[in-house]
């Protein structure tokens, strides 16, 4: 994948030392008597990936890692601080300025039951995105495309007359791919899409996303925390600590030879089902406050490798094989 | 004998529209020092099974029939008062978000030590003590200092670790955990299920474990309740149930479970969703969804029947079934 993005195909999103900081001070009286300055959050710090088309990258990482916030940039609902992102070659804020090309970028949430309002009946859910664009005009012809959308999901034409609530959780997660798919894009991100939902129903979804993957040529940002979930979907998957990424690489050399010491101790800490009976070594310690990061690698204190640099001095991304690494130990060989 | 039995329990929520059974016929046992753990899909009624073992049902819900025994005593036909003296003294309770379980006015260690107090023969001074020995013992670091901060002072895992210092410090018998780990980060799971194991193994303490999460099972839990729609689908030790699930819907459960160690091309899914209360099937509960049903399944229900190494709640296991 690497080799046909460096053969001249345009990558289908492409980020170069993306940024977004949250300002989170305290109101100005409430700093001025506390002598406090203005307090930053880096919710995510200097990342840069590529997605080939058609193929699904993944972002990986704890609860306030930035993952998120990563997908809310990549379409545009937050702006970055610093870096650019370009969709299909253009800079996504002249995108974004575009309808033709807004319509080929959609997202998927993760509460199904947040994220379709409730007071409308699926069909109206569904051509939302059909009306907004002017993809059709004709009413029977939108509501014979809601009825195709319905049925690629695995749904039934007839549910269109429903509202959300006479839904489970993951046909709501169907409907929600459904209106992701009305406007015919050719980019998902995919925020948690699973992870609200039963592990059996999870197994439906993700069948079902890879199949419309196949046979509509779509590429994927997949955001999860779930490693188990990223393997099964991905073609190549990021780790991401703190509001960076500390490892990329292809999905089948992550899980052969995980190089981070991050990477090898999320690995460690997920229970596995042929793990029965076996004993567990934990990462000590927990993820710090992303307001006042470590100095240096923001890993070491809870990394087994760390040494005087890692106190230090930022480790940045540099190649390891087919991966891409951040950490001052993989890079001197002491991993 | 064993410490905890369930007998027949049915739990019953009477609403307008008649009235709906949550848990039927819901029968397992748990012994000292044993781990069960019970899985399911949202719905399924793991959780409602805790909490009438522990005397919390949500109103209107209540035990239409059945008993749960402690030591063989029966315990859910008590008073509120005398249940009240059972939670905390002879069964410990820990809940998934542990910002709901602490009382965020009151130091932490102000609410170890009425625990202790209350249900130990102990003055304030030695309460504290064993207060603090509690907070170092599930991983507190710092634990003396650390004994009077408010639980808003503590992160996630902390706060999870103090909720289960809480449950474990009157030294119960049973712990009763609804998916207590399921609010953590994996890195924190981690840590957290370690210690519970090490807690129980050393304490010779008995846990039900509830979750949604197979992994969490296979690691800690001795053996497996699977729950559907209300029932007990299939039950037996957990490295049987795992590997060789008998009842069609536990393997259609494990075959879901996204693998670690590889990736497969298509995941195995149980079409369809659980039945809602309202709407369960005739016959066998599964049988809609199920890939081997036949005539029997869709009239009459089964009870849980020897499947081998496992007792599952299936026909195919019946004398003179279709197996």
């Amino acid at each position: 994948m690497r080799a046909a993005a460096g053969s001249g195909a345009t990558p289908m999103l492409e980020a170069q030392d993306i940024a977004r900081h949250f300002d989170v001070s305290k109101p100005v009286l409430q700093r001025l008597i506390a002598r406090e300055g203005r307090r930053t959050l880096r919710a995510v710090d200097g990342l840069s990936f590529d997605i080939p088309k058609g193929t699904t990258l993944s972002l990986v990482g704890e609860s306030g890692c930035g993952k998120s916030t990563v997908a809310r940039l990549v379409v545009g609902l937050y702006g970055t601080t610093r870096g650019t992102v370009l969709f299909d070659g253009q800079d996504l804020s002249q995108a974004r300025a575009d309808s033709t090309q807004r319509s080929r970028m959609q997202m998927i949430f993760q509460d199904p039951y947040a994220s379709l309002n409730p007071r409308w009946r699926v069909v109206d859910i569904v051509a939302e995105p059909i009306r907004a664009f002017g993809l059709l005009k004709d009413r029977k012809a939108i509501l014979a495309r809601v009825g195709e959308l319905l049925t690629q999901v695995g749904l039934s034409p007839l549910d269109g007359q429903k509202y959300p609530h006479e839904f489970s959780g993951g046909q709501r997660q169907r409907i929600s791919i459904a209106r992701a798919l009305s406007s015919n894009p050719e980019f998902l991100v995919c925020d948690e899409p699973t992870s609200a939902l039963d592990v059996s129903v999870q197994a439906q979804i993700l069948n079902l996303m890879k199949e419309l993957q196949q046979r509509l040529g779509l590429t994927y940002l997949f955001i999860s925390h779930n490693l188990a979930v990223v393997r099964q979907v991905s073609d190549r998957i990021g780790v991401m600590y703190l509001g960076k990424l500390v490892e990329l690489a292809p999905a089948e050399s992550l899980f052969e030879r995980p190089r981070h010491p991050y990477t090898r101790a999320l690995m460690e800490a997920i229970p596995d089902l042929e793990m029965t009976g076996r004993q567990r070594i934990p990462v000590g310690g927990e993820v710090p406050s992303p307001i006042s990061p470590p100095p240096g690698c923001t890993f070491h204190p809870r990394c087994p490798l760390a040494n005087a640099r890692c106190r230090v001095e930022v480790p940045v991304m540099k190649p390891a094989l087919d991966a891409m690494v951040a950490c001052h130990a993989v890079e001197e060989g002491r991993g | 004998m064993s410490l905890l039995q369930v007998k027949n329990l049915r739990v019953e929520f009477p609403t307008r529209r008649g009235t709906l059974v949550a848990l039927d016929d819901v029968s397992f046992e748990i012994a000292p020092g044993e781990v069960l753990g019970v899985v399911g899909e949202s719905g399924a009624g793991k959780s409602m099974t805790g909490a009438a073992i522990i005397g919390l049902l949500e109103p209107p819900g209540r035990i239409a029939s059945g008993q749960v025994l402690l030591e063989g005593r029966r315990i859910d036909n008590l008073p509120y008062e005398k249940m009240r003296r059972i939670r905390g003294r002879e069964i410990g309770a820990i809940f998934q978000d542990p910002l709901t379980t602490l009382n965020p006015l009151y130091t932490i260690g102000r609410q170890l030590v009425e625990t202790i107090t209350t249900h130990l023969p102990v003055g304030p001074g030695e309460a504290r003590e064993k207060a603090i020995g509690w907070l170092e013992l599930v991983g507190i670091p710092a634990a003396r200092e650390r004994i009077d901060s408010y639980p808003h002072e503590f992160s996630g895992g902390m706060r999870q670790r103090v909720v289960i210092a809480l449950a474990l410090c009157a030294e119960p018998k049973l712990i009763v955990a609804d998916e207590p780990t399921t609010a953590l980060d994996v890195s924190i799971q981690a840590q957290v299920i370690a210690m519970l194991k090490t807690l129980a193994r050393e304490k010779g303490t008995a846990m039900m474990l509830v979750t949604h999460d197979m992994g969490v099972i296979a690691e800690t839990a001795d053996r497996v309740a699977v729950m559907y729609a209300g029932r007990i689908s299939e039950i037996g030790p957990v490295r049987e149930l795992v590997r060789h699930a008998r009842h069609p819907y536990s393997q259609g459960l494990m075959g879901s479970i996204p693998p670690l160690d590889r990736r497969v091309e298509r995941l195995t899914q149980i079409d369809g969703a659980m039945p809602r209360l309202s709407a369960i099937p005739r016959g066998c509960a599964f049988n809609p969804r199920c890939p081997k049903v036949f005539d029997r399944c869709l009239v009459e229900r089964p009870e849980l029947l020897d499947a081998g190494t496992t007792r599952a709640s299936c026909w195919l296991y019946a004398e003179g079934g279709a197996a």
